[in-house]
């Protein structure tokens, strides 16, 4: 009964996602299904442009929640990313509240007594009020929860890694003047990666674990399909063909989803209703971005188009 | 199923995926909520929870496959084994449907249940049998091949081995063509056991026999490695260098802070008359290791240079500043080539530049101070790989006390033992003294902790 539930759910998803522009694998559909049942973050680790950002953006939209991004580089800090005191604003309050605090401590005689009086009224200037929240404690704090988007993790040092664990795993953060904030609805919290370093294995076992690679043809299609409509099938095809041809080289940076509905929207520009030799030797720098893989693909783009061609009349 | 699951975690762990035990309880509460109708769910699901990196992913995704190709029990069949392992137990009657259904077509009454199931030749039966007996044998305890005799033998007698061999000890008298049926099915049920003991070795020895084969693997003389064992010699260079990496890439935060640089201070508040209302505090500067490598790549020493080259190459994050050079009778630098090629392409190619020369430490060296020695530093340090053997020829040992001089250290690793230096043409004794450490450098542990030594003393 729940494993009928399950697929039905993971459907669901697809589809959800698939509204809103966003075509997932079954493995993707799976990831975010079960990151929603168990609670627990995703870690997306793939080559650049092949959707990672997008699938955050893709589940806020599809649920109707708020995104909030937190961009993360190098030298990211606590203030940054968690909250910080607004300094300016506790400055500001002690002077406006200067003679109301005189008043208060009025009756004291001794410094002591004004030390005691001034203690009964507790630390009014490290309450919330003075905290300025910075991405994840503005995620913690939506009352209809979130999708977090922690984008580029890898760019991140390894101490704001550690930073992130309790967030991770219990969904709240420790300030040490306000006690433990804890998530009034658990945020769906996305982390993306390029692999630049490896991530400690700590964030790692609290997240699941998804791979996107470069998408098989068929599901690329359908992404070009739905992102960029107004090219013909043909040419979808052969294109999309072209460029599962072009991956097989050994290259710099190989050309991932979002170069290819680049190219595809440069295609339906030029009007083009076939792919040629003519028009993609002159079109090939929205794929490749740089000269000496430009140059190493050159000699191949006819074998590639008659090769793309081919495999349309088969698939 | 919970059973079935653990047994899939230590699978997983054999397979080199490591499943801590956070890590197995996502994966149960995952699949509670997947379920297990559908395989292709199932697998990504574990994916998900359980690999944490692309490797991993492919390792647990062949794991999975092999681990669930096991012929699965059918449900009816499941359930009795929930009983326990008790419906196994010879004295028990059959109570599986399907092994009663098919045992009207047989006539012999009074045998026990193994011999029933091998003539009713009901495979699921027979699988499902195979399946909780291995699991009464505890086969995923299995370590090393040689236990598979033991295994075997264990799974046989939970299925009630002794009962078939009375049984068929009374077939032989009274019914022989029978007996002659039931012996040949007891052939095929060994062959069935005899498999699923392999798979169980395959799915669950793997990291024990693993670790046993890297263990005598780092102990051998790189030298003398056979070829088979070259690519395995590779793969756990490339693991050295990972560790390494690990250890030496992370920017240790050293800069040592709290000390007032009074120079520097005054100086930038010359504006100010001198009052230091910009302060500046002395750091400590960690350099990054810069490397100059000369390999001997003649006959024996080649196959060292080769994992050594391998091993300083993949250090990038750590080191990024290598100058290899190769030589036997002469010298070049081979960085480039490294840099560019696959490991095996470079080697071949440096060793039909330079290789299978009769070695001359003496004119190498004469070639190295001659193109090369701008690469010296004060930061460098310089490491030579060669047995020293230098054919009786002049050695120029004063080029070697120059490069010392020039660089930071000079690191000797020779491949031989510390007692043939100095013996035959080996002129170690001589070079010994211009070098800031000689070690012997046989084995890919000896390695390891050479280059690991190096790297150390930039941090």
């Amino acid at each position: 009964m729940a494993e009928q539930k399950a697929s039905t759910s993971i459907e669901a998803v697809e589809s959800g996602l698939a509204a809103q522009g966003y075509i997932a694998s079954r493995q993707i559909a799976t990831a975010v299904y079960l990151s929603q049942q168990i609670e627990k973050p995703i870690l997306v680790e793939g080559p650049a442009g092949v959707g990672k950002t997008e699938l955050a953006k893709a589940i806020a939209a599809w649920r109707g929640k708020k995104m909030i991004r937190l961009q993360c580089y190098e030298g990211l800090d606590e203030a940054k990313a968690l909250y910080e005191w607004k300094y300016a604003k506790q400055l500001l309050y002690t002077q406006i509240l200067k003679d109301k605090l005189g008043e208060v401590l009025g009756g004291a005689q001794t410094l002591h007594a004004a030390l005691d009086q001034l203690h009964d009224f507790g630390d009014v200037f490290f309450s919330k009020e003075f905290v300025e929240p910075r991405p994840l404690l503005q995620a913690l704090e939506q009352p209809g929860g979130c999708v977090l988007l922690i984008d580029e993790i890898d760019k991140s040092d390894a101490e704001f890694e550690s930073l992130l664990l309790e967030i991770l795993s219990d969904f709240q953060v420790t300030i040490p003047e306000l006690g433990t904030v804890s998530a009034i609805t658990p945020p769906t919290v996305i982390l993306t990666s390029n692999s630049e370093r490896d991530l400690g294995d700590a964030l790692k076992r609290r997240c699941l674990h998804l791979h996107i690679g470069f998408p098989e043809q068929r599901l690329e299609e359908r992404i070009v399909e739905s992102r960029v409509p107004g090219i013909s099938q043909t040419l979808r095809r052969q294109m999309v063909g072209f460029i599962h041809e072009i991956r097989s080289l050994d290259l710099k940076k190989l050309p991932s989803v979002s170069e290819t509905i680049d190219w595809a929207r440069v295609l339906v520009l030029l009007q083009a209703s076939e792919l040629d030799t003519e028009i993609v030797r002159d079109t090939l720098n929205v794929l490749l971005k740089y000269e000496a893989d430009i140059e190493a693909a050159s000699p191949q783009i006819t074998t590639f188009i008659a090769k793309a061609a081919r495999s349309n009349v088969f698939g | 199923m919970r059973e079935n699951l653990h047994r899939f975690f230590r699978a997983a762990r054999g397979a080199g995926v490591h499943v801590s035990p956070a890590e197995s309880i996502d994966a149960m509460r995952a699949v509670a909520q997947v379920g297990l109708a559908d395989r292709a769910i199932l697998r990504d699901a574990l994916l998900l929870t359980l690999a944490k990196s692309q490797d991993e992913k492919l390792a647990l995704g062949d794991c999975f496959d092999l681990f669930f190709s096991q012929p699965e029990p059918a449900q009816d069949q499941a359930e009795a084994n929930d009983n326990g392992e008790a419906s196994q137990e010879p004295d028990q009657s059959p109570s599986s449907s399907s092994a009663s259904g098919a045992a009207e077509a047989q006539p012999p009454e009074g045998l026990g249940p193994l011999a029933q199931m091998l003539l009713s030749q009901d495979r699921n039966a027979m699988s499902a049998a195979i399946a909780s007996a291995s699991g009464a044998a505890s086969l995923s305890d299995i370590r090393y091949s040689t236990q598979r005799g033991i295994f075997s033998s264990r799974i046989l007698d939970a299925m009630g081995l002794q009962r078939l061999r009375d049984d068929l000890d009374e077939l032989t008298a009274t019914n022989p063509s029978l007996a002659e049926r039931l012996r040949a099915a007891l052939d095929a049920l060994r062959e069935a056991v005899r498999d699923t003991v392999s798979q169980g070795l395959a799915l669950y020895a793997r990291e024990e026999a693993e670790n046993l084969r890297n263990e005598i693997l780092r102990n051998a003389p790189l030298a003398r490695i056979e070829r088979r064992q070259v690519a395995e010699m590779r793969a756990l260079i490339r693991q050295i260098a990972r560790r390494l990496r690990e250890r030496y890439s992370k920017p240790r935060k050293r800069q040592r802070r709290g000390h007032l640089d009074v120079r520097r201070t005054l100086r930038r508040n010359a504006a100010w008359g001198g009052v230091p209302f910009l302060t500046a505090w002395k750091r400590k500067h960690r350099e990054r290791p810069k490397i100059v490598a000369l390999c001997d790549v003649s006959g024996s020493v080649a196959q060292v240079s080769d994992f050594f080259l391998l091993l300083i190459h993949s250090l990038h994050e750590v080191v990024d500043d290598v100058h290899s050079f190769a030589f036997s009778s002469h010298l070049i630098e081979v960085s480039e080539i490294l840099e560019k090629k696959p490991p095996e392409e470079a080697m071949a190619e440096i060793m039909s530049k330079v290789g299978f020369g009769s070695s001359d430490y003496g004119s190498s060296l004469v070639d190295f101070e001659k193109d090369f020695m701008s690469t010296l530093t004060p930061q460098t340090t310089v490491i030579v790989l060669g047995d020293a053997r230098s054919n009786n020829l002049d050695p120029r040992a004063d080029i070697l006390r120059r490069v010392s001089e020039r660089s930071k250290r000079l690191v000797w690793l020779n491949p031989e033992g510390r007692l043939a230096w100095g013996f035959g043409d080996s002129e170690m004794p001589r070079y010994a003294t211009f070098c800031s450490v000689v070690r012997q450098c046989a084995t890919a542990q000896q390695l390891e902790r050479a280059v690991s030594d190096i790297v150390a003393t930039y941090q």
